[in-house]
């Protein structure tokens, strides 16, 4: 197995006696994209902004190329990246000027030639000098992608990245970002709802529910193991009947 | 311990000036209400000048007071200013999952406040100048340690702003804009600190500004201005400035540890 770019450890947070995420533990490791899934309110975007460092958590560790988030936070935060729908960048800023600025964040050497590439590579030429207030939530969507590939992060994180995309484009980033993991051996934590999806990108998925890991393994193979026909069905019952699974 | 780097901070400025130059009413309030005040005081100054036969030459003291307070006040709204377009465009979660450090982030809201309140400061010499006939000549030498001081502490009162809207949410960005109103009957901008109550001198001893006002009022009427005053009002400012900043970082230690960094636009008192 290839090095580890992401390693949780015991990972909790707890919100007075609500317990959103409950002592898991997982490894992202390079050139591998780990589907995070899970119902609503089951654990992914509290994990996601733990590993962030915008979320304490209350117990555990997290290690990004093997730093210790809680101890070199800005070291670790340099080589980690991320996009989600709920986190557009500035409206009143253009498309490049929101690249130069998070290009500068990230310390980005190339600043001039590489912007351009990823304007190019995320098809953004024409809203290059357009506020992104002012894009279609797709548009937004891929200046966020790009934003999140800058600095050539070791880890990306991905929640919903293609929310609102329609399927066409969709497929393209999703092609564009299994390009990226081959390329760069970077290491991918990606969530969605979308199970056709997770099946077609992941390598591997960790099902989630009420802040405990209850499933891994292979998206391809896991629902079989379960008894289940598709991805799908196995996300349903997670999402509604999770007892019966912990006791197979 | 963590270096700094000069390129997050350039960039906080950076994406300051990039708002500033594509938008004419974020240019606009930079100089037209430091212009507004200028006009009304320089006016009112001259009135004085004629009216009053005291022998004392208000240009000096009230327009030139109130050059000083609105230079003040630019600072500190340029630090706030800044902070706030983060507020507005909910920009935390992309910001601050970025590698940048707490101290990073802060001294590019100052930088960026320096360029912002060079504008306002400009116009305000400009027009009392050569429409009413202040020179910050008068003041000589003692110019540099008074804008200092003013400086210093508009930083001070900007980060501790700052942290007060992280705290209580966006809507409270509203406790922010009256703060220079609230300090200036404390600190003397229009009369002397011997005008004021017993017991509010005790506060005005405590503000910085005070000892500036103080001293600028010395100079005008031909009196000394007093260095330990004006030594201790520097240390005041520093000191001013180190407490804010540690009432900013607790602030954001609070959110990170709350998860009301990660929801901010949300609004919320925990």
């Amino acid at each position: 197995m290839s090095e580890k770019v992401l390693c949780v450890t015991n990972l909790s947070k707890q919100y007075g006696d609500m317990t959103a995420v409950d002592a898991i533990s997982f490894e992202v490791h390079a050139r591998e994209i780990v589907g995070l899934l899970g119902p609503n309110g089951a654990g992914k975007t509290t994990t996601i902004n733990m590993i962030l460092s915008i979320l304490e958590p209350s117990s555990g560790s997290i290690h990004v190329e093997g730093m210790d988030i809680a101890k070199q936070r800005s070291a670790a935060l340099a080589c980690t990246n991320f996009a989600a729908v709920y986190a557009p960048l500035p409206g009143n800023l253009t498309v490049y000027q929101n690249l130069k600025v998070f290009s500068l964040l990230y310390g980005v050497q190339d600043q001039g030639h590489g912007l351009e590439v990823l304007i190019d590579r995320f098809d953004l030429k024409p809203f290059r000098n357009i506020k992104c207030g002012l894009l279609s939530s797709g548009e937004q969507t891929r200046v966020g992608l790009a934003k999140a590939m800058l600095n050539q992060p070791h880890l990306l994180l991905l929640d919903e990245p293609t929310a609102s995309l329609d399927p066409a484009v969709a497929r393209d980033i999703r092609l564009k970002i299994r390009e990226f993991v081959t390329q760069t051996s970077a290491g991918v934590l990606w969530t969605s709802h979308n199970m056709y999806e997770v099946e077609a990108i992941c390598d591997r998925v960790l099902f989630l529910s009420h802040g405990k890991i209850l499933l891994e393994g292979d998206p391809k193979i896991l629902p079989r193991e379960y008894g289940k026909k598709t991805l799908e069905e196995l996300f349903i019952t997670v999402a509604r009947e999770p007892l019966s699974l912990e006791n197979t | 311990m963590t270096t700094m780097n000069l390129k997050r901070i350039f960039a906080v400025m950076l994406r300051q000036f990039y708002l500033m130059r594509g938008s004419f009413s974020r240019v606009v309030p930079l100089f037209a209400w430091v212009a507004v005040d200028m006009v009304l005081w320089g006016f009112l100054t001259r009135y004085l000048n004629v009216s009053a036969s005291s022998g004392i030459n208000f240009v000096f003291i009230l327009l030139g007071a109130v050059l000083f307070w609105d230079f003040f006040i630019r600072v500190m709204q340029g630090v706030t200013m800044a902070f706030f377009e983060d507020v507005w465009s909910r920009n935390f979660l992309n910001m601050f999952a970025s590698p940048i450090t707490i101290a990073e982030y802060i001294i590019g809201l100052v930088v960026s406040s320096i360029g912002m309140t060079l504008i306002g400061l400009t116009a305000m010499i400009l027009i009392a100048a050569l429409c009413f006939g202040l020179s910050l000549m008068v003041y000589g030498m003692m110019i540099f340690p008074f804008l200092l001081i003013l400086f210093l502490f508009g930083i001070a009162i900007g980060i501790f702003g700052c942290a007060i809207v992280l705290r209580l949410g966006p809507a409270s960005e509203w406790f922010i804009w009256p703060i220079p109103a609230f300090l200036s009957p404390f600190v003397g901008v229009l009369y002397p600190i011997s005008t004021l109550p017993q017991s509010m001198q005790h506060v005005s001893h405590l503000l910085p500004p005070s000892h500036v006002f103080e001293g600028m009022r010395a100079i005008v009427t031909g009196g000394t201005v007093s260095w330990p005053l004006l030594a201790w009002s520097g240390c005041l400012a520093i000191a001013y400035i180190l407490l804010a900043s540690w009432c900013f970082t607790r602030t954001y230690q609070h959110a990170v540890r709350t998860g009301l960094m990660a929801r901010y636009s949300v609004e919320s008192l925990s």
